[in-house]
């Protein structure tokens, strides 16, 4: 069977005036469908660029990426993002949610970018949010909301085109423990649960804890891949 | 689905509240001021042309030449004649003539006094030069019916005496006095707008000289025309011949030879660069205004990177991020034009009302044209979309993982 994503020596490098950053060295991995994966490294060790470039919100400068067995670099723009909103949810430290919406819309947004009916998407909107515990919150802005909350309305809008991967940036790193447990369980249960591949990055040791795959990343390269659990128990500094 | 954006655009405009209103202000000054212009110069367009229909473009009219300014019948060494007449008669090309006179009188009814103008019928002449009178006047009875050749002391009086020109209301069979001879009544003239119509009295021309004490002068002669197309060859005939009757050089006529399609033509000439010009400078306030809208939505699209990026992010395509602010912009354009539009004509019944006051005739009216106003409506919208346009391909063109480090 063909790996959910495959990146084959990704490099990304930036051109600042006279330096040359070479923030990814030649990355080699490959996930498979219904992965639990989490990226970790220190800051500055390239692991956002990485997921930048799993989540096609960003064309390496070398390499190639397949995701579903299909070369990205051969899509066009507006494929790309057809892409991105079918198959990727994204969870962001900063939550990203837009200021201007209620947490109903928000969750409903990019399904509208995806032309799903509106009976049908408001429907789903509803039942995710009630599903992350929202319920009756949904008419509330997100100003309105705590951080964890806020994190549960981004996952809400992950889920909203049943997307295969969740691509989950620092998801705690705004919240305090017990927010950023709630947030983590809900992950879990998305992957046991309905089989969705996880891609989690984070510099956090302990998240470590819910991987079935790890990798360790420093100065843009791979420095080693373990898989299970309780290896990395194991493993924990 | 582009409700969806409109949804989404509106919102947009309504978080920068302030902004959006400081910018809808820009195009709607614009908007009204062409809207208020537009339907104004059409009202006054339509005023005048209704006040030379009625002349008809086979017509014109023969004045003498003192008679330019002041009232007619003043102050002229000179007056047409009735020989004048006749010779107007035989010239080639005339079918009819009539000859009018047109005089201020002392008017009274129920012990008040005015002086306005008193008009002769042609009741000595042919029935075609009767008719011909009517018909250049455009004279509608409203009330009871319209003077007879066989009438003596009766007048028609204009719809004014019939409003509010006396305290007390004229109506038909009232008697009225003009230079102490009692006149009846016998019809009343529908409101034409036209004041000076609208204010005189009409009687038959031989007690108008009986009263008046005057022997074979005319005020005006109207003539019709045998052909159409004619006019102004006759108009020149008219005025060879009149010159040598009156033993005048060419270029030192004491009379005068009008052809009312030439005037109107002019008039609407005027009427248009006036219009060319006015609209020039509103337009020129709507390229202000898009300007103010481009620059609202350069600003829009540096604040809301972030949202841009979480849009691309969760699946947008750069053309929908496009429509989205174009829309959003083209928003603000049209709200700009309905607020410019209803000021716009609000302002122009205000100038109507006004001038209805002031001058006490519809002159200028307003013209409230359903395609004015969804044209400019569209015009607005497309302005302010057109302004989006450089905006909107900024934010569209933003790479996503840029627009959601901002």
């Amino acid at each position: 069977m063909k790996p959910l994503i495959e990146l084959k020596d990704v490099w990304k490098t930036y051109y600042l005036g006279e330096n040359v950053l070479n923030v990814l060295k030649g990355i080699n991995v490959t996930i498979e469908k219904g992965e639990f994966v989490v990226i970790i490294g220190p800051s500055g060790s390239g692991k956002s660029t990485l997921m930048n470039q799993v989540g096609v919100l960003d064309i390496p400068t070398k390499g190639t990426i397949f995701l579903d067995g299909i070369d990205i670099s051969t899509l066009k723009e507006s494929e790309l993002a057809q892409l991105r909103g079918k198959k990727i949810g994204f969870v962001f430290q900063q939550f990203n949610l837009i200021p201007t919406l209620t947490a109903l819309e928000n969750v409903i947004l990019p399904s509208i970018f995806q032309n799903t009916p509106e009976v049908k998407r408001v429907a789903r909107a509803k039942s995710l949010l009630t599903k992350v515990g929202l319920g009756d919150r949904m008419d509330h802005k997100p100003t309105e909301l705590s951080g964890g909350q806020q994190q549960r309305v981004a996952i809400a809008r992950a889920l909203i085109n049943d997307p295969e991967i969740i691509l989950a940036d620092e998801p705690t790193g705004n919240l305090d423990s017990k927010a950023g447990e709630q947030v983590m369980d809900m992950l879990a249960q998305l992957h046991t649960d309905e089989k969705k591949t996880i891609i989690l990055v984070t510099h956090d040791t302990n998240l470590v804890d819910y991987s079935e795959k790890t990798i360790h990343i420093k100065d843009g390269v791979i420095e080693s891949i373990s898989g299970g659990k309780l290896a990395h128990k194991n493993n924990r500094r | 689905m582009v409700k969806d954006y409109f949804r989404l655009a509106y919102r947009g405009a309504r978080q920068r509240k302030l902004r959006s209103w400081l910018t809808m202000i820009g195009i709607f000054v614009g908007i009204a001021a062409v809207v208020a212009l537009i339907s104004l110069s059409q009202g006054m367009q339509t005023a005048i042309a209704e006040q030379f229909v009625s002349l008809g473009s086979d017509k014109l009219v023969i004045q003498s030449a003192e008679t330019g300014f002041g009232p007619p019948g003043t102050d002229v060494s000179n007056p047409l004649t009735s020989k004048d007449k006749n010779i107007i008669e035989k010239t080639n090309g005339v079918d009819t003539v009539v000859g009018r006179l047109i005089r201020s009188a002392k008017i009274e009814f129920n012990d008040e006094v005015k002086y306005d103008y008193i008009i002769s019928m042609p009741n000595d002449g042919t029935s075609s030069e009767w008719d011909l009178a009517i018909e250049a006047n455009d004279y509608e009875i409203e009330f009871g019916r319209m003077l007879k050749r066989t009438d003596k002391y009766k007048v028609i009086v204009g719809y004014n005496y019939y409003d509010n020109y006396f305290n007390k209301p004229v109506n038909v069979r009232d008697k009225i006095t003009i230079f102490d001879n009692k006149f009846e009544v016998v019809g009343i003239l529908k409101k034409s707008g036209n004041p000076i119509k609208d204010g005189s009295i009409i009687l038959s021309e031989s007690i108008f000289r009986e009263i008046m004490d005057l022997n074979d002068e005319y005020d005006m002669v109207a003539v019709k025309v045998l052909v159409e197309g004619d006019l102004n060859l006759v108009a020149e005939r008219i005025k060879k011949e009149l010159r040598q009757q009156r033993n005048v050089d060419e270029g030192k006529e004491d009379f005068s030879v009008e052809t009312p399609g030439q005037i109107l033509e002019t008039l609407n000439t005027i009427l248009l660069i006036v219009q060319g010009v006015l609209i020039g400078i509103a337009g020129i306030s709507l390229v202000v205004g898009g300007i103010g809208i481009m620059n609202t939505m350069y600003t829009a699209v540096t604040e809301r990177t972030r949202e841009i990026g979480i849009m691309k992010a969760t699946g947008a395509q750069n053309n929908q991020i496009l429509l989205l602010f174009l829309i959003e912009s083209g928003f603000l354009g049209f709200f700009g034009g309905v607020i410019g539009v209803s000021l716009g004509f609000g302002i122009s019944k205000l100038v109507e009302v006004i001038a209805f006051q002031v001058y006490g005739s519809y002159l200028i009216q307003a013209n409230f044209n359903i395609s004015l106003l969804l044209g400019t409506l569209l015009f607005a919208f497309l302005v302010g979309a057109a302004s989006g346009v450089f905006p909107a391909r900024q934010a569209a063109k933003l790479r996503p993982v840029d627009a959601l480090r901002k």
